[in-house]
């Protein structure tokens, strides 16, 4: 094996001298000060994910009020953390088929987008919500009810899913 | 001395503390301000207005927690050590000079500063090394092998420092042949101050004072990292608090002394030209005086965010290697120019 060797660093005259040295930090510390700031007053001010970001999974609401879904049931399949359940139920509608019941547990989802990509409907799509709090648990599986959300809202990220095909 | 110059002494000690003490409490908000305005943070902002009741709500919290002594620790001493050193932190604030004119009151000139001792110089440095009993005591009567190093470092290391200070001051004193303070200050008019005319033994002294106050660099006995918490790892509650209190106090007797020694005190340069009265002329020489120590104090807190911590053989190095040699050469040369300009 080659072995690389490094010369031991010198300092030179003006860097023993250390002051300069520690006069150097302070001006960069200083333009740091006048930096514009990272860090953001958060419940105020709130952060908009961008389209690629991985948030709670919805279910798209068509424009004429119905939900694509079509509960095939591969999502709750793939969902390594088995947060998703799903019961098929027929309908006079084109698509035939729709979720009786659809659940999912936001305790055990892992944010993974699993089901998404799996989805052949384009139906279930993570949204951008990050915002997520229970007091108890049953709060924390969430029904249809909860989880519909319109196909204008999740516009950004089914354009970028089409994008990225 | 009669009755209404007590009173006077009196009030004057009252204001100082006051102010003092209300000063300490802002510079644990500007800390935490500055420190995240580098770290490119907002910082505090919630208590009051942009957040400045911030540290009023930490005393608050701090003392309302419970008072814990350990069971091995030496109870009588480990009450004592906090005292000790709040009580040096704040005494040697007395001989600082806030303004040069007296004003004229209840048929008496008062001076603008608390005690105008002769040996004033003497007294700074005197009760900044008593400050070193707090901390060592502190360590050894709590019992615990983290304070005990603590402490054992902060004697060590303010013991190294306190000779540099001592001979870099001896070069003002030179210059001005005297040991009292305000007579330092009123040496030190329009540009001749002694930042201009002993630059080596300023940059010596700021570096001591560092290592006095215990702050980076020289935060060796409060070193997280290694010691816990350092001397006050035992110490809750108000006695805790009074540590805290007393690291800031010495920040500002730090800033305030070497503004006196250094930066000309009170003086505004070419003031005298504009004929001022005399109210107007203490009001900005008190001023000129604030703005000189805030401007230190902010001097303390930005290296602290800048610097790494030294490690202990370095820190022992800098302070017999470096900085004793260069103090003492400091003082032979000034005798020198001294003697060639007679």
């Amino acid at each position: 094996m080659e072995v690389r060797t490094q010369d031991k660093y010198t300092l030179t005259f003006w860097e023993k001298l250390y002051i300069p040295e520690i006069l150097k930090g302070m001006k960069l510390t200083l333009e740091q000060m006048l930096k514009k700031k990272d860090t953001r007053e958060y419940p105020e001010e709130k952060w908009v994910p961008p389209p690629s970001y991985r948030g709670a999974p919805v279910l798209v609401l068509e424009r004429n009020g119905v939900e694509r879904c079509v509960a095939c049931g591969l999502c709750s399949r793939v969902c390594p953390a088995l947060a998703i359940e799903v019961q098929a139920a027929e309908t006079e509608h084109e698509k035939e088929r729709y979720p009786e019941l659809f659940e999912i547990n936001m305790l055990r989802c892992i944010f993974c987008g699993f089901c998404e990509e799996v989805c052949p409907e384009e139906a279930i799509v993570m949204s951008p919500t990050y915002e997520m709090v229970f007091t108890r648990y049953e709060d924390a599986i969430f029904g249809k009810d909860k989880l519909l959300m319109s196909a204008e809202e999740l516009a950004p990220r089914l354009e970028f899913l089409r994008s990225h095909r | 001395m009669d009755f209404i110059d007590i009173v006077i002494a009196l009030i004057k000690i009252v204001v100082m503390f006051a102010v003092v003490l209300v000063t300490v409490a802002e510079l644990v908000y500007t800390e935490r301000k500055i420190s995240a305005w580098i770290q490119n943070r907002i910082g505090p902002n919630r208590v009051g207005w942009r957040g400045l009741l911030q540290p009023y709500a930490d005393v608050i919290k701090l003392v309302l927690k419970e008072d814990i002594v350990p069971t091995a620790a030496n109870r009588f001493i480990h009450t004592l050590a906090p005292i000790i050193s709040i009580g040096v932190a704040f005494s040697t604030l007395a001989v600082i000079p806030i303004a040069g004119e007296t004003i004229s009151m209840f048929g008496r000139e008062i001076q603008m500063v608390i005690a105008d001792v002769n040996v004033g110089v003497l007294y700074v440095l005197a009760l900044t090394s008593m400050g070193v009993y707090g901390l060592t005591l502190s360590g050894w009567s709590s019992n615990n092998k983290y304070s005990l190093l603590g402490g054992l470092r902060s004697s060590a290391q303010m013991i190294s420092y306190e000779l540099s200070m001592g001979l870099s001051v001896i070069g003002v004193i030179m210059i001005t042949g005297s040991l009292q303070l305000t007579e330092i200050v009123s040496h030190q008019s329009g540009w001749m101050w002694n930042m201009v005319l002993q630059p080596v033994g300023f940059i010596t002294f700021v570096v001591a004072a560092f290592a006095e106050t215990n702050r980076t660099p020289f935060d060796l006995p409060e070193a997280e990292p290694e010691l816990v918490g350092g001397y006050h790892t035992e110490y809750s509650s108000f006695k805790f608090a009074l540590f805290f209190l007393a690291e800031y106090a010495n920040m500002i007797t730090a800033s305030a002394i070497i503004v006196t020694l250094y930066f000309g005190g009170w003086q505004v340069p070419y003031l005298e030209l504009l004929a001022l009265p005399t109210g107007v002329v203490v009001v900005l020489q008190i001023l000129a005086f604030i703005v000189k120590v805030a401007f230190m104090l902010f001097v303390f807190q930005w290296v602290r965010w800048t610097v790494p911590r030294f490690r202990y053989d370095q820190l022992m190095d800098l302070g017999w290697k470096v900085m004793l040699p260069i103090a003492l050469a400091n003082v032979i040369v000034t005798g020198i120019v001294i003697l060639l300009i007679q």
